[in-house]
């Protein structure tokens, strides 16, 4: 070859050429050091302290000194399984509950619409609106909330200029969910609770049903099966990864709030309550880590069923 | 014989885009009827009106003698082939099959055998139990075809069904569909953009342009009597000879139609006599196409190509050659001069 043919090779110079050139030609390299930092922060610093928390769960505290005996046994647990705790368990279970099941019934629509039908600036409105809310302060957010469900907030002003008062009593002398007023009673509490988890059913709801291709729903409908059939049978088995993967949200932040059942609610505890006051006042760091395992078993519990149901199926 | 189908002064309007614009067309019960034309020319929304997936702007559409306008589509015994098959990726092929059996209340043991014997008549026995996903392009294809012939629907339609198979698998599926047809005698309509597929599938194609018909007949009509420029244009290819160039080489003075396998290249010395017209063209490319080779020329402002037998003639570019061709090739066309 004559010294003056062009070489196919372009001239390189410079480190950082080089070392694209070097990474190109060891692709396992590249995704090493792309995976490395991840998988410490992960393996160490993210389940590595999970597990030290859990540890202490199997751990137990002396009665008379306050002291934390590092021995291993399941008395913590006895301890979780006695009716005052039990209790804390089950009231935070069925409101994490009703709060993923009323943020499907809500969420679902706006997801549908927003998927199926908003174009343009109507999507990108909607956008907005389900991410405002989480731009602002949790903490405000929950005060203001406050203020609406007071007895002298805007919701009884409301219900007086409408000549709704009977209705708003009638509900708040429901047993249970009732009280004195709504800013004080499970009722109140599962609106807050509702109202702030509520974009995290309707994100990844919204993106299952942007996944289901229009010519599914066409067909359905050429095959003879009517709209409410082709609900049942198409779009919600396409969209059930999507409320799956958002229920989780909302049930295991609910399931593991302290805050909004402090500030709106009755006296009486949740577990992520019963957990700050386990660790801070009480300093009983076992029974506050075999508090953390009960979401942790539950959520396990969740997916599991989930998956057995077939909810993964069409992922 | 019954009308399956009937559209009578048909328009569908999208804002200002006139997708179809005042059709009116028969398809009979027992036909293979092809839409042929580009993309955009309103043959997939003419197929989406009789799926019901449109409603007409304005016209009538009758199908079996039934008015459809206001008919939802799950309320029509019409049943469709997606372009991209539109299989149900969460159900097996077996459910997928018998979908139109149970939301049509079909008992699971009456509709799995049902099913069963659609897809044996598609040629997928034994693949029930696969998801559409772990299917070929070509099988996902039949599994489409199965799931709406399982409904035993009065009209099926077909939209650009084999568009997504090789050539190979293309060919193969197009001697199946038109023996299934014949054998089913289902009316079947076909939209395609390919006019090979409609050619030699269908028994009357229509050819769409820019929302019209432009003419609807049986495939040897559309393509030996093309009526307009645009059929002869669109459907093989043909050349368009403008009314000059016609009048030129004696023919009448109107844009006409000659097919580039009716032109041959003239070796002998002498001039042909009077039945056989010709030209001096000049050769700008040759392209070799295996058992005929096609050669495009030049003849003043002209451009005609000619098909001849690979190996009969040895032309290449830049050279003058004398094209002829008998005077009975010519096909004279309706367009104004």
């Amino acid at each position: 070859m004559s010294a003056g043919a062009a070489s196919i090779t372009l001239e390189r110079g410079g480190l950082a050429r080089r070392t694209s050139d070097a990474l190109f030609r060891r692709p396992a390299l590249l995704l090493t050091l792309l995976l490395v930092p991840p998988l410490l922060w992960l393996g160490i610093v993210y389940l590595g302290s999970l597990f030290a928390l859990l540890a202490q769960s199997f751990f137990s505290i002396d009665e008379f000194s306050g002291l934390i005996n590092y021995e291993f046994t399941l008395s913590t647990y006895r301890e979780l399984f006695r009716l005052a705790n039990l209790d804390v368990i089950i009231r935070s279970l069925v409101m994490a509950t009703a709060v993923t099941l009323a943020s499907v019934v809500v969420g679902f629509p706006i997801a549908y619409f927003a998927a199926r039908y908003a174009r343009g600036k109507w999507k990108a409105l909607f956008y907005l609106a389900i991410m405002l809310p989480l731009w602002s302060s949790y903490l405000v957010k929950v005060y203001s909330w406050k203020l609406i469900l007071a007895k002298e907030g805007i919701i009884t002003w409301i219900a007086q200029k409408l000549h709704l008062v009977w209705l708003l009593d009638a509900v708040l002398a429901i047993p249970v969910i009732g009280g004195p007023s709504l800013s004080i009673s499970y009722l109140g509490t599962f609106l807050v609770f509702l109202y702030v988890w509520l974009p995290f059913m309707i994100l990844p709801t919204q993106a299952a049903l942007e996944r289901v291709p229009g010519n599914l729903i066409e067909a359905s409908a050429d095959l003879g099966a009517h709209p409410g059939q082709t609900f049942r049978t198409v779009i919600f088995p396409l969209a059930l990864p999507g409320i799956i993967a958002g229920s989780i949200f909302t049930f295991s932040l609910t399931l593991g709030d302290y805050i909004i059942p402090q500030i709106v609610g009755t006296s009486s505890y949740f577990l992520g309550q019963a957990v700050y006051t386990l660790q801070g006042t009480a300093g009983n760091i076992p029974l506050a880590a075999a508090f953390t395992v009960v979401p942790i078993v539950i959520m396990g519990l969740y997916l599991w069923i989930a998956k057995r149901m077939g909810a993964f199926d069409a992922l | 014989m019954t009308t399956a189908v009937r559209f009578q002064r048909v328009s569908r309007h999208f804002g200002t885009v006139r997708a179809v614009d005042d059709v009116t067309l028969d398809i009979a019960e027992g036909e293979f009827f092809a839409m042929l034309g580009p993309s955009g020319s309103g043959k997939t929304t003419c197929l989406r009106l009789i799926a019901g997936f449109e409603q007409p702007t304005s016209g009538h559409i009758e199908i079996f003698g039934e008015t459809a306008e206001g008919v939802p589509p799950y309320r029509r015994n019409v049943n469709t082939v997606f372009q991209d098959y539109a299989l149900f990726p969460h159900m097996n092929v077996l459910d997928n099959v018998g979908y139109g059996l149970m939301v049509r209340g079909v008992s699971k043991a009456q509709r799995d055998k049902r099913s069963l014997e659609a897809l044996a008549l598609v040629e997928l026995a034994g693949f029930e139990a696969r998801r559409p996903g772990q299917l070929s392009g070509g099988q996902r294809q039949r599994v489409a075809l199965a799931r709406a012939l399982v409904n035993e629907p009065k009209v099926l339609l077909l939209d650009e069904p084999l568009g997504a198979l090789d050539l190979k698998l293309r060919e193969q599926m197009q001697v199946e569909l038109k023996t299934l047809q014949r054998n089913l005698g289902i009316t079947f309509v076909f939209v395609t953009h390919d006019q090979g597929e409609a050619l030699s599938m269908a028994d009357r194609v229509a050819i769409f342009n820019e929302g019209k018909i432009v003419q609807v007949g049986v495939p040897e009509d559309i393509y030996e009597r093309p009526r307009r420029r645009f059929v002869a244009d669109f459907v093989g290819s043909s050349n368009v000879l403008t009314p000059d160039f016609s009048a030129r080489t004696g023919g009448p003075h109107k844009w006409a139609s000659l097919r580039p396998e009716k032109i041959d290249i003239w070796r002998e010395e002498t001039l042909p006599d009077a039945t056989v017209r010709h030209c001096e063209a000049k050769v700008i490319s040759v392209h070799y196409q295996g058992a005929v080779t096609r050669i495009a020329t030049q003849a003043g402002g002209q451009l005609l190509s000619a098909t001849i037998p690979s190996g009969s003639a040895k032309v290449s570019p830049g050279d003058i050659v004398t094209l002829a061709w008998p005077a009975g090739a010519l096909h004279v066309m309706e367009d104004e001069a």
